[in-house]
């Protein structure tokens, strides 16, 4: 008994900290640029599918796998690239637009970047076969808790942490609390807005990559997955309350746990008890569980 | 409407008539599923444009409408295609009042993030419920019996092109000029009040929620019978057809067509349907053109292309007045 709950504990948890930085790279643009951003399942994708090219090559040349952690997160932190570019080249133009035209932006972005992963990767899934396993198993009150799960667990926690230090302690990070209120007023003061915007994009788009690169030992990469992860980054979103990192947190940790549970006790409400807690959260707390946004 | 405009629409229309006469099998094939998305874009932009709601999961509707089909075709063995618009109406109807109730409390993001919830609710509803639906490998649609006509002893393309295409164009017809009047009469202009300024629309006594509910079940109804008219051409409803791509489909229609005009939604849908056809015959990544053109639209052109169609007209035009005053 003992071991099903911890199993299916650690495997929640395991969930939630890959949702959490893939919500997390949400939460930050909708927060700052008030862009509510479709295609950030798009870069988990992308993150997952060039993470196992690198870790291929890695492996290749020689690295031992219990190292894979380190290309993994390289190829999250290349894709930094992809930031900058589809915030000058895109979404700069529709700032000042309709929310409801800066929606549709990034849905067009998911559909390139969706179209751009098969053809680069193809449309058969792909996987790291072998170092999922490499870094061997531990046994937590009789549950089988594999190794890497923890890694990527404690991974997140640490960009958690990284993450609410910037924000709360760095200049940078008062900067973007500042826009993220009145952008109008901090650039006023004199903040380089555009500066700021591209900065937080990016920062956003890696939180995603890293999310879909360090996810990708334990599953195999399919072109479905950006799709599939957005309607679960958007229930973290809507339990947690847009815009804010303390319920990208909560609600990652909600929807994992909620997740490993009910594909453990009954595979058939998986999805749909999410949609309708989703949909309960909406109607009682429409401003989610520690959301500002109206 | 202006003349020039009648004069052009009854010109498509004569067009349309004579096309299964005229046009190859496979394209008047196609235009089956314009005649039906036309429809259901009907419903999702009197949402969109004339009462600023954007429906992430409008393809729930279609949903609706082609699993009625199919129940009522194929498990009840009721054929007629009357009989399955009527039941959608209802039906789309009474979940419209369901979800709308909550759904219209909010705009904006949350609206539209709140009908993708339900829609993707549906998905997995349909999905869950194999015994019911089939699951994930769906349901099968028979050819339905029109006006109490039964035509299986027809040939499946001779039915297409011949009664069924007459059948959807009618009603894509009548649809048509019930949602113009809609859109045109009293009702109509309050929902567009909502949309400008909801406050002033308050205060001049129009109740914003009720308007909006209203919107939102005629809507959902006029999809629901774009549903109908889909399903016998694909012969058979997955729940693929619910998932929210398909609403982001029908979004990416209107915006392409044209939101901001009554037709231009229409236009999408050729467009769209003609686009895919033409492009996945080349290569298998429609989507990537797709989106990069609705990336173009969105910045360059949000009223997509029947305004830049209808500049052109009237630059023409101004450029011909100015030839005969100048001579």
């Amino acid at each position: 008994m003992v071991e099903t709950i911890v199993n299916i504990l650690f495997s929640g948890i395991f969930h939630a900290s890959v949702l959490f930085l893939v919500a997390a790279g949400l939460q930050l643009v909708f927060g700052v640029q008030k862009i509510f951003n479709l295609a950030c399942g798009s870069f988990y994708a992308l993150g997952a599918y060039l993470g196992i090219v690198f870790v291929k090559y890695f492996l290749s040349v020689g690295g031992p796998p219990v190292l894979a952690i380190l290309p993994l997160l390289a190829a999250g932190f290349v894709l930094a690239i992809i930031g900058p570019i589809i915030e000058r080249g895109l979404l700069r133009f529709v700032y000042d637009r309709d929310v409801h035209f800066q929606l549709l932006l990034t849905f067009a972005l998911l559909l390139m970047i969706e179209d751009i992963i098969k053809l680069i990767w193809g449309t058969y899934p792909l996987s790291t076969q072998g170092v999922y396993l490499a870094f061997g198993i531990l046994d937590i009150f009789g549950a089988s808790i594999p190794v890497y799960n923890l890694i990527v667990i404690v991974a997140s926690i640490v960009i958690a942490g990284i993450m609410a230090h910037i924000l709360s302690n760095t200049r940078f990070g008062r900067i973007i609390r500042a826009t993220s209120d009145n952008n109008e007023m901090a650039q006023a003061l004199g903040i380089n807005i555009n500066n700021i915007y591209v900065k937080v994009f990016t920062l956003g788009t890696v939180l995603g990559t890293i999310g879909g690169a360090l996810v990708i030992p334990s599953t195999a990469a399919m072109s479905e997955m950006a799709v599939d992860l957005i309607v679960l980054a958007f229930a973290v979103v809507v339990i947690g309350g847009l815009g804010s990192m303390k319920g990208a947190f909560v609600g990652a940790l909600l929807v994992g746990i909620l997740k490993s549970v009910s594909f453990a006790v009954y595979p058939e409400l998986e999805m749909l008890l999410i949609y309708i807690i989703v949909i309960v959260v909406l109607v009682f707390k429409p401003q989610g569980l520690f959301g500002t946004a109206t | 409407m202006k003349k020039t405009g009648i004069v052009f629409l009854l010109l498509i229309l004569a067009f349309l008539l004579v096309w299964p006469f005229i046009g190859p099998e496979y394209q008047v094939y196609l235009t089956l599923s314009f005649f039906a998305y036309s429809v259901a874009l009907l419903g999702f932009n009197l949402l969109f444009n004339y009462t600023g709601l954007l429906s992430f999961g409008h393809a729930l509707f279609i949903g609706v409408g082609g699993y009625t089909a199919a129940f009522l075709t194929s498990r009840f063995h009721i054929p007629y295609m009357e009989v399955s618009i009527l039941v959608t109406i209802l039906l789309s109807g009474v979940v419209a009042i369901l979800i709308g109730l909550i759904c219209v409390r909010y705009i904006k993001i949350y609206f539209a993030m709140l009908t993708l919830a339900f829609g993707m609710l549906f998905h997995s509803f349909l999905m869950k419920t194999y015994h019911l639906t089939g699951g994930d490998e769906g349901m099968s649609v028979e050819q339905p019996y029109l006006l109490g006509m039964d035509f299986s002893s027809m040939d499946q393309m001779a039915f297409f092109s011949g009664p069924y295409y007459y059948y959807s164009l009618g009603v894509l017809i009548l649809a048509s000029i019930a949602m113009w009047r809609i859109v045109h009469s009293p009702f109509g202009l309050c929902l567009t009040s909502i949309r400008d300024n909801p406050d002033k629309a308050e205060y001049l006594g129009i109740g914003i929620r009720k308007y909006r509910l209203l919107a939102f079940i005629i809507s959902g109804c006029f999809t629901g019978v774009g549903g109908v008219l889909l399903a016998p051409i694909t012969g058979h409803m997955d729940p693929g057809m619910v998932f929210w791509t398909h609403s982001g489909d029908m979004v990416f229609m209107t915006l392409v067509g044209g939101f901001s005009n009554f037709f231009g939604p229409m236009l999408g849908t050729v467009i769209f349907i003609t686009l895919r056809d033409v492009i996945s015959s080349y290569i298998e990544y429609w989507r990537l053109i797709f989106g990069a053109l609705l990336a173009a639209i969105v910045i360059l052109s949000p009223g997509g292309v029947i305004e830049v169609l209808t500049n052109l007209f009237t630059l023409i035009r101004r450029k011909i007045m100015a030839g005969e005053n100048a001579s």
